[in-house]
């Protein structure tokens, strides 16, 4: 057990954080308490979380960084022999980048966009002097090719625009193994990818991880990812450790009740719903639309829905979802087609709708943080609705949005906070009273789970649609995130580069025989199991021969 | 009831003070006694405005603490005097210009395409022309009266600040919560003054303190070249230019107002940094 065996070493690590509220002295909060881990040659270890659970605070410690007023309190981080706590600055910058190397969850915003990538990727390697300008560029070629870039040679001349999400991710990780570190710390670099990209980068992080034989530790909240590549997983709440073992221990026989929650995420699934023989509540026929008329963003997208049921639209980024829900909500005219609300048909642009037009089709954001104004109470935002399109006030109004807030399962004490004063899953569900408070027909959700974590996502869910049964209010509900979409949806409609590639009840859209894209986009949901990655890879090859 | 609504003023006040660095709270204390110097002119002033209490240019003397001016003026009394002026025409110039500018500007930002174009370029044009030149030909043409000078002060500077609040409020605009708005069926005004306005509070109060310090050494300039304040009321700037001569002579008769006048912007600049440095930043809820 000496340090020598280990490339990372950490003990009873302990990390706080000072807390600053104006008028008052700050105060020191302990985030992280007793860690201890180590780390071989060619080890992978998954570091797994919710938010806050302080993944990538220890990530981070383990480069002897701390962030954001983060201090290193307690215990001791060697990394390659050395205790990086007592090194002096000079040694840890040497440390950094030469020992250890750090993949960033947004690689879109760790590169610097004035420059070309190639430069960036060997810039370390030139900065610490471990080889000459040549040698570096060759060396990242060979990166590039076994990162599985396209155009290897000619990679490192664009610039961060000029390449996709994916591979930028993949150019990050070149950056981060052109030093040939020890180990590498990687915080969740699939999380902001697609799913079908996720797999390939996945494919190639896990591959050269093997090949150059070096240690990794792999933060992130995903444990069906985590499964695929790590060799061990700790499972972290509240900056304390809960679980730590094998990655099969992990996954097949939880110990901890927490894991074990993890692990069956998604339990639930509501039956779906059966014909409907009323006039559908939302149709939209034949839409086309674009930003600039040039680059068709929608291509003859018809789709319904019907009073008390669920149409998810699924697709990845850019396929036109979002664009979708513009277009039906008024923001952006179709250029042909037509939104029809009971069988009535809408303006196309939002100033000529009238109060009822509007009333009846509310929205629910991504983001909760910027979808309520910071300077509003939640009595405001929850309240204006009823103000505005009812005419309620005074009292009556009170009584209304504190019904309102028993109905999203927060109390009266919710009534004077600040959305500052919310957590995540807690904005969004005032997000979800604010839409209920127009007493609408139809809700369009816009990846409202997507930015929260999976347990409190579930709560969410659970709430909509129980607020479906007790109203018959409609969801079109746009999300990336298939488990989503299976555990939710009456209706489903794949959309990909602006069309719709499949469209129809869940119960025929889920099964096969798929399309190309369906198939693609099902089997690249990552499964809670050991070995999926490697299956999926290998039938594909299959295919592809 | 009003017990509640003093208890939560006075906390809002701790909290603002508590929200100062030591140098903005001295600054505070500047101000506050300047403010109160020009509330309470014809009480706290030894002499009358206008009159001559001794020789002119005297040094500092028990009888007059700051010495006279060229007429024989108490230079302390017109400084008291002169605050006043300085501070009701600086300050109703300033709050003018932010109403109009914000206001617009506001406008420009939530209306965005052909209303945005317009009054952007329109708002162009006025700061194509040297404010200082503009303000020359208006005020040497139009009739010397309070209400132009303010106006002439207030519009002009409402072109910086259309273009702060303009950037301000594009920033704010793209916010989920405005949209919200918009597809809840509010109107442009409700928008503007609900959603955006209590967003952009912060950087435009410590705008408001640069503007005013801008303002009061506009109206120094303007007084300084004759158009400003017309004698014999007093005002700081030209108190520096009536007495600058005596400069030549070795009295700091013109000193006295210019120092009044940089003790004034220093003072708010503090105050202004002071609250940049803790409120840049949209986060929202009760203390920020």
């Amino acid at each position: 057990m000496t340090a020598e065996q280990n490339i990372l070493r950490v003990n009873q690590l302990q990390i706080s954080a000072t807390e600053q509220v104006s008028g008052q002295p700050s105060r020191r909060i302990v985030i992280v308490e007793d860690i201890s881990f180590d780390l071989k040659r060619g080890q992978v270890l998954g570091l797994i979380g919710e938010s806050g659970a302080g993944k990538s605070t220890i990530g981070l410690a383990s480069m002897a960084y701390g962030r954001g007023g983060c201090e290193i309190t307690g215990g001791e981080v060697w990394l390659d022999g050395i205790d990086v706590l007592k090194a002096t600055p000079a040694e840890v910058s040497k440390l950094r980048g030469v020992t250890v190397a750090y993949v960033a969850q947004s690689a879109a915003a760790s590169f610097n966009p004035a420059h070309r990538l190639g430069e960036q990727v060997i810039e370390a390697a030139l900065q610490h002097g471990l080889m000459g300008r040549a040698e570096a560029a060759e060396f990242a070629i060979d990166l590039f090719n076994r990162l599985g870039l396209p155009h290897p040679e000619d990679f490192g001349n664009r610039y961060p625009h000029q390449v996709s999400g994916g591979q930028l991710q993949r150019a990050m990780t070149a950056m981060a193994m052109c030093c040939r570190p020890q180990l590498i710390v990687f915080d969740e670099p699939t999380t902001a990818l697609d799913v079908t990209t996720q797999i390939s980068v996945l494919a190639s992080i896990k591959q050269v991880i093997r090949e150059s034989n070096t240690a990794a530790l792999y933060i992130t909240h995903d444990l069906a990812v985590v499964a695929q590549i790590a060799d061990e997983i700790m499972v972290l709440r509240n900056g304390r450790m809960i679980e730590h073992g094998s990655t099969d221990q992990i996954i097949n026989h939880p110990r901890d009740e927490y894991t074990r929650s993890l692990v069956s995420t998604h339990a639930s699934e509501w039956a779906e719903a059966g014909d409907s023989d009323h006039e559908p509540v939302l149709v939209a026929s034949n839409i086309t639309a674009a930003y600039d008329k040039t680059n068709l963003v929608l291509q003859d997208v018809s789709v319904e829905l019907h009073a008390g049921q669920t149409l998810s639209i699924v697709g990845e980024s850019g396929s036109g979802k979002s664009t979708l829900a513009r277009v039906i909500t008024g923001l952006l005219p179709p250029l042909e087609g037509d939104v029809s609300l009971h069988g009535k048909l809408l303006p196309p642009k939002l100033k000529h709708r009238n109060k009822e037009q509007l009333r009846v089709m509310q929205m629910i954001y991504q983001m909760p943080d910027v979808a309520m104004n910071p300077r509003h109470t939640v009595s405001t935002i929850i309240g204006r609705p009823l103000e505005f399109y009812f005419g309620i006030s005074g009292d009556e109004r009170r009584s209304k949005v504190i019904d309102l807030l028993r109905k999203i399962e927060l109390g009266e004490e919710f009534y004077d906070r600040y959305p500052a004063e919310l957590s995540g899953g807690q904005k969004q569900r005032v997000c979800i009273a604010r839409a209920l408070a127009a007493n609408p027909e139809l809700i369009i959700c816009d990846e409202v789970t997507s930015a929260l974590d999976s347990l409190v996502a579930d709560g969410i869910l659970n709430l909509l649609m129980e607020l479906q049964e007790e109203s018959n209010v409609a969801y079109l509900f746009i999300t990336h995130d298939l488990a989503t979409v299976r555990a939710i949806s009456d209706t489903i409609a794949v959309m990909y580069q602006g069309r719709l590639v499949r469209y129809g009840k869940k119960s025929t859209v889920l099964e096969p025989p798929y399309d190309d894209y369906t198939e693609l986009l099902l089997s690249s949901v990552p499964a809670m199991e050991i070995g999926w990655l490697e299956r999926v890879l290998e039938s594909r090859g299959e295919l592809s021969n | 009831m009003t017990a509640t609504a003093t208890t939560v003023k006075i906390s809002a006040f701790t909290r603002f003070v508590a929200m100062l660095s030591p140098g903005a709270r001295v600054a505070a204390v500047v101000l506050l006694l300047l403010l109160a110097a020009a509330l309470l002119a014809p009480w706290i002033a030894p002499y009358g405005e206008n009159e001559i209490v001794g020789e002119f240019w005297e040094s500092f003397s028990a009888r007059s603490w700051l010495g006279t001016d060229q007429l024989g003026r108490d230079l302390l009394t017109r400084l008291i005097y002169g605050a006043q002026n300085t501070f009701l025409i600086a300050g109703t110039a300033t709050l003018l210009s932010f109403t109009m500018g914000g206001f617009l500007g506001f406008i420009a930002a939530v209306s965005g395409g052909a209303v945005d174009s317009l009054l952007s370029r329109l708002n162009d044009m006025m700061m194509a022309i040297p404010t200082l030149i503009f303000a020359l030909v208006i005020l040497s043409v139009m009739p010397s009266s309070l209400i132009v000078l303010i106006l002439v002060m207030g519009v002009l500077d409402s072109t910086r600040v259309f273009r702060l609040s303009r950037a301000v409020a594009v920033d704010i605009a793209v916010f989920d919560f405005v949209e919200a708005a918009r597809l809840r069926g509010e109107r442009t005004f409700w928008i503007i003054s609900r959603e955006i306005l209590p967003n952009a509070l912060s950087p435009l109060f410590a705008e408001f303190g640069l503007r005013f310090a801008f303002a009061v050494l506009f109206l120094s300039t303007l007084s300084f070249l004759g158009l400003g304040i017309q004698p014999p009321e007093a005002d700081w700037g030209n108190m520096v230019r009536d007495n600058r001569d005596g400069i030549i002579y070795g009295i700091p008769a013109a000193l006295i107002p210019a120092a009044a006048i940089a003790m004034l912007t220093i003072s708010i600049n503090l105050i202004v940094d002071s609250v940049i440095s803790r409120t840049s930043s949209l986060k929202g809820g009760r203390d920020a």
